[in-house]
């Protein structure tokens, strides 16, 4: 690999990485305030039936099935493949609903269909959920901010949360403007966001507090791109990894998870973006100085004359 | 710098991963299609001749089975296949009757010196396996309500009892009780009466339209202790039915103040596990018939516990379970066993009416339960299942009635504690429960269960293989020393999930695989570094020591946080996002380990002890 000895100048593109990242996220912001979350089942409470079908399912005549069964509200779509139906309700609890729905179905059927998968969660318990999605999310991040705090600085801990909270807030913005659904596995994804996110932060913060002490005449700018530079290639391998594992879940991990793996794809890419100019750009907007780091002089000794 | 761990660093390092091979290893039998059977009571335990008439049966229809056995009074029969696993229940079904619970099941196949060493395979979550999950909710406030109507009988009868004349006693809308006196004084002793009796009560006066009352709230303490009881009551009801369905491994738990959570692992027909669940059991009190009695007026039943003792009883219902508030096992003043039964006001009366004229005859207890009975029968050339409910009463006690009963009253002569506390379980359980609610349901087919875990082992297949690859190309040596190291991660992070006995679940997978990505990020910062070295003209060895030195801070720094953000997540996480967590923060640790600990030996080994002239790096 060839010697690392040109410097990039990355904060030289600050003000590019400001913008594109200010509009990013007043995007998000603003299709999360209009369009919100489509949640899922886990999130909304009601039913769900999956049905699986020998042939390819006719989403269509299934519909014209459920409502001459009595069925209204009824969501029908395809879930991963042509021959899998899930099919969501508003329906109170019935214990009975699946077995309903199956038999319906089976009806107008010749081929013989299988109960794949049968859900109902109370609103009460969906309702709950989301708050401690949300109070679990900010929790994440205010923990995170304490031990950077204690292991770095202040200044440190300011601009990986908010680096931190770009990625989240992009991540959901995503999935609101493609109206991709929201469930349990993809807020786990996003708080792994969080865990992934940080890690890298963590990486180019740890170089620049060691150029901080190691680089006598540079200033602040020139010390964090000196920095990024000598992390660059470890920053894009990681990332370049990650996503190779989660490509494989997004493709070969079946439907269930694909939402989870979507979440992890767009997090990671944003996050190793971020980590690059987010967080170090904060820092400098902080003003972050060598003073921040070099850890205040030891009370010198005192030797005094024996009176 | 010589690079060279000591001896015993090395020898500690590969017993480690010695272990974590051993550990890992269960998870490399596949496991048994087996049927599980238990009886539905004490009274039919599963032995070794019957198993042997079980294997016979199964030979003559041409079912093959892998082997027996028995443990604790239920048994379990071994099959190659599931095509033989779901003729062989049929059969087995039709052979046992209803003594028997016959259930389908997944049997691991460790072999028996990795089970001494407490070594087994990792559980499947229910995503995985398929089955049935339920969240109940327990009605908290109803049993509150449902206790403070025992109160206020309980309050009738004391100021009675004590001559002290009220106008009234009733429930307030705020959940509070209010005592009614036209006289002060009456008032105040009543109230004082009621403090010392009642320490669970907090009394106040009011004083209105010269009326005189008491007002009764109950203490936080209590509240919390009714609701409490109300929970466990429901929870060691629900586990008596669940155990009534032969679930291999069922898990009923409490979860929160008042939500208990239901997880039948393998169960395929949800709606049968729901309405064994959902059911409910009923007690009556009757008495013995006399001699004399004609036909018309008796029923006989058998004894629950004593199959084939009978005894013959009145028609007549002195009072149902609907009337039991309470019942405890405890022991009398000479030490012996005894339940003690504790009525509402209406039951106490019913039970003072009935007894004062029935001294010295014999009252029975009947326990009711509503069971379903599953019929195999052949449709158009195809064996369906036909279920048809049914109502089976048994006895569960008679006792010779000493005084007039009121609505505290005790059943003694129990021959042992275990028979006491069977039968306050049982009163109880057919007792007024506060009722409950399914609150969230999920119910997963088998066959997406295996879909499941072919498409997330796969995924973590390819995710391994195509790092694997990418690590070689790009690091060479090195890269494949960490890749080496990789692959004993995986292997110690399925140990250490197994040794905790830990639920895989397939956003777990997902964590398995999230952490191949991630773990590979150690390597990858030590070996950036020590290129760096290099580049800047630092020798081989020391070029070496330099990079796993100055790379170690920040992996614990970013090791850590992505700790805490995992913590986070298995603290409020519920089911798969807690395998998930759980996955992933072992996946940390172990990682960690391999990554640093490892990987520096694999490295010392190959270019330790040398001089360096150049690194393949």
């Amino acid at each position: 690999m060839a010697k690392q000895n040109k410097i990039i100048n990355f904060m030289g593109l600050g003000k590019a990485a400001f913008t594109i990242s200010a509009l990013l996220i007043l995007i998000s912001l603003g299709s999360l305030a209009t369009q919100g979350l489509k949640f899922g089942l886990d999130f909304t409470g009601g039913s769900l039936v999956e049905v699986g079908y020998q042939q390819d399912a006719d989403l269509g005549k299934i519909r014209q099935l459920l409502g001459e069964a009595g069925y209204e509200d009824v969501i029908v779509q395809n879930f991963g493949a042509a021959t899998d139906v899930l099919i969501r309700m508003g329906e109170a609890h019935d214990p009975k609903l699946g077995d309903a729905v199956l038999a319906a179905l089976q009806a107008g059927e010749t081929q013989k269909l299988e109960l794949r998968r049968n859900e109902y969660v109370g609103a009460q318990v969906g309702e709950e959920l989301r708050e401690q999605g949300g109070l679990g999310m900010l929790m994440a991040l205010f923990m995170i901010m304490l031990y950077i705090a204690f292991r770095f600085q202040f200044k440190f801990s300011v601009g990986s949360v908010l680096a931190l909270a770009h990625d989240v807030i992009i991540t959901l913005g995503f999935f609101s403007v493609m109206g991709i659904e929201f469930d349990l596995t993809v807020l786990a994804a996003v708080l792994a966001v969080i865990g992934y996110s940080l890690n890298d932060t963590i990486v180019v913060f740890d170089r620049i507090r060691e150029n901080f002490r190691l680089l006598r005449k540079e200033d602040a700018v020139e010390v964090i791109n000196i920095s990024l530079t000598q992390t660059l290639s470890r920053t894009l391998m990681t990332s370049f990894t990650t996503l190779l594992v989660v490509l494989a879940l997004a493709i070969f991990g079946g439907e269930t998870i694909h939402g989870f793996a979507l979440a992890l794809l767009v997090g990671i890419g944003v996050g190793t973006y971020s980590s690059i100019y987010v967080a170090a750009n904060v820092m400098l907007l902080m003003g972050v100085s060598r003073d921040d780091l070099i850890p205040p002089p030891k009370e010198d000794d005192v030797i005094d004359e024996l009176p | 710098m010589l690079n060279r761990y000591p001896l015993w660093k090395n020898l500690l390092i590969l017993l480690l991963l010695a272990l974590g091979l051993l550990y890992a290893a269960p998870n490399l039998y596949p496991d048994d299609y087996a049927i599980q059977l238990s009886g539905t009571r004490e009274a039919y335990h599963v032995d070794e001749p019957l198993l042997e008439r079980i294997t016979t049966v199964l030979e003559r229809e041409g079912i093959s089975s892998k082997g027996t056995e028995v443990e604790n009074g239920s048994g379990l029969v071994r099959f190659a296949d599931g095509a033989s696993q779901l003729r062989a229940k049929a059969v087995i079904a039709g052979l046992l009757g209803d003594q028997y619970v016959v259930a389908m099941n997944l049997a691991p196949t460790t072999p028996d010196w990795l089970s001494a060493l407490g070594a087994g395979p990792m559980k499947l979550g229910l995503d995985l396996r398929g089955g049935v999950h339920f969240l109940l909710e327990v009605d908290t406030v109803q049993a509150v309500a449902q206790r403070l109507d025992v109160y206020v009988s309980e309050i009738k009868t004391k100021l009675r009892q004590e001559k002290l004349r009220y106008r009234l006693v009733d429930h307030r809308s705020d959940g509070s009780l209010e005592v009614k006196f036209a006289d002060e004084a009456m008032r105040d002793e009543a109230r004082s009466l009621l403090r010392k009796d009642y320490p669970e009560f907090l009394l106040s006066d009011e004083t209105v339209d010269g009326a005189f009352f008491v007002v009764i709230n109950l203490t936080e303490q209590t509240v919390r202790d009714i609701e409490d009881y109300a929970v466990k009551q429901n929870l060691t009801t629900l586990r008596n039915r669940v155990n009534e369905l032969g679930v291999a491994e069922p898990l009923v738990q409490r979860q929160g103040r008042n939500r208990i959570v239901v997880q039948l692992p393998g169960v395929q027909d949800a709606a049968a596990a729901k309405r064994i669940i959902g059911k409910t059991a009923n007690l009556e009190f009757r008495l013995e018939a006399s001699p004399q009695a004609t036909g018309v007026t008796t029923e006989t039943y058998e004894f629950r516990s004593q199959p084939g003792r009978e005894a013959t009883i009145e028609r007549d219902i002195i009072i149902t379970g609907s009337s039991v508030a309470n019942a405890q096992a405890a022991f009398d003043e000479n030490g012996q066993p005894q339940v003690s039964i504790t009525l509402d006001a209406k039951g106490g009366q019913m039970m003072g009416r009935v007894t004062r004229n029935a001294i010295q005859r014999r009252m029975a207890v009947l326990f009711v339960e509503y069971k379903s009975r599953t019929l195999t029968e052949t449709v158009d050339g195809v064996a369906q299942e036909r279920r048809i409910p049914y109502v089976e009463k048994k006895i569960i006690s008679l006792a010779t009635i000493q005084s007039v009963l009121g609505s505290q009253f005790r059943i003694t002569g129990l021959d042992s504690a275990t028979e006491s506390s069977e039968l306050a379980l049982l009163l109880r359980a057919g007792a007024l429960a506060a009722p409950i609610y399914f609150v969230e349901e999920r119910s997963i087919g088998p066959s997406l269960g295996a879909e499941n875990i072919a498409l997330g082992v796969m995924s973590v297949k390819i995710g391994l293989a195509l790092v694997l690859v990418f690590m070689v190309l790009y690091y060479r040596v090195f890269g494949i020393l960490a890749n080496i190291a990789l692959s004993l991660n995986l292997v110690l992070l399925v140990a250490v999930m197994s040794l905790m006995s830990a639920t895989l679940t397939l956003p777990g997978i997902a964590g398995i695989v999230l952490t191949v990505g991630m773990a590979v990020d150690a390597n990858v910062l030590i070996f950036s570094r020590i290129r760096e070295e290099l580049n800047n003209g630092v020798p081989g060895q020391s070029a070496i020591n330099a990079g796993f030195s100055r790379a170690f801070t920040t992996i614990l720094d970013a090791n850590v946080t992505t700790l805490i953000a995992a913590l986070i997540l298995f603290a409020m996480g519920t089911g798969p996002v807690k395998g998930f967590a759980v996955t992933l923060s072992v996946g940390i640790v172990t990682s960690m380990f391999t990554a640093i600990v490892v990987t520096r030996a694999l490295v010392n080994l190959t270019y330790g002890g040398r001089k360096l002239n150049r690194l393949a790096l």
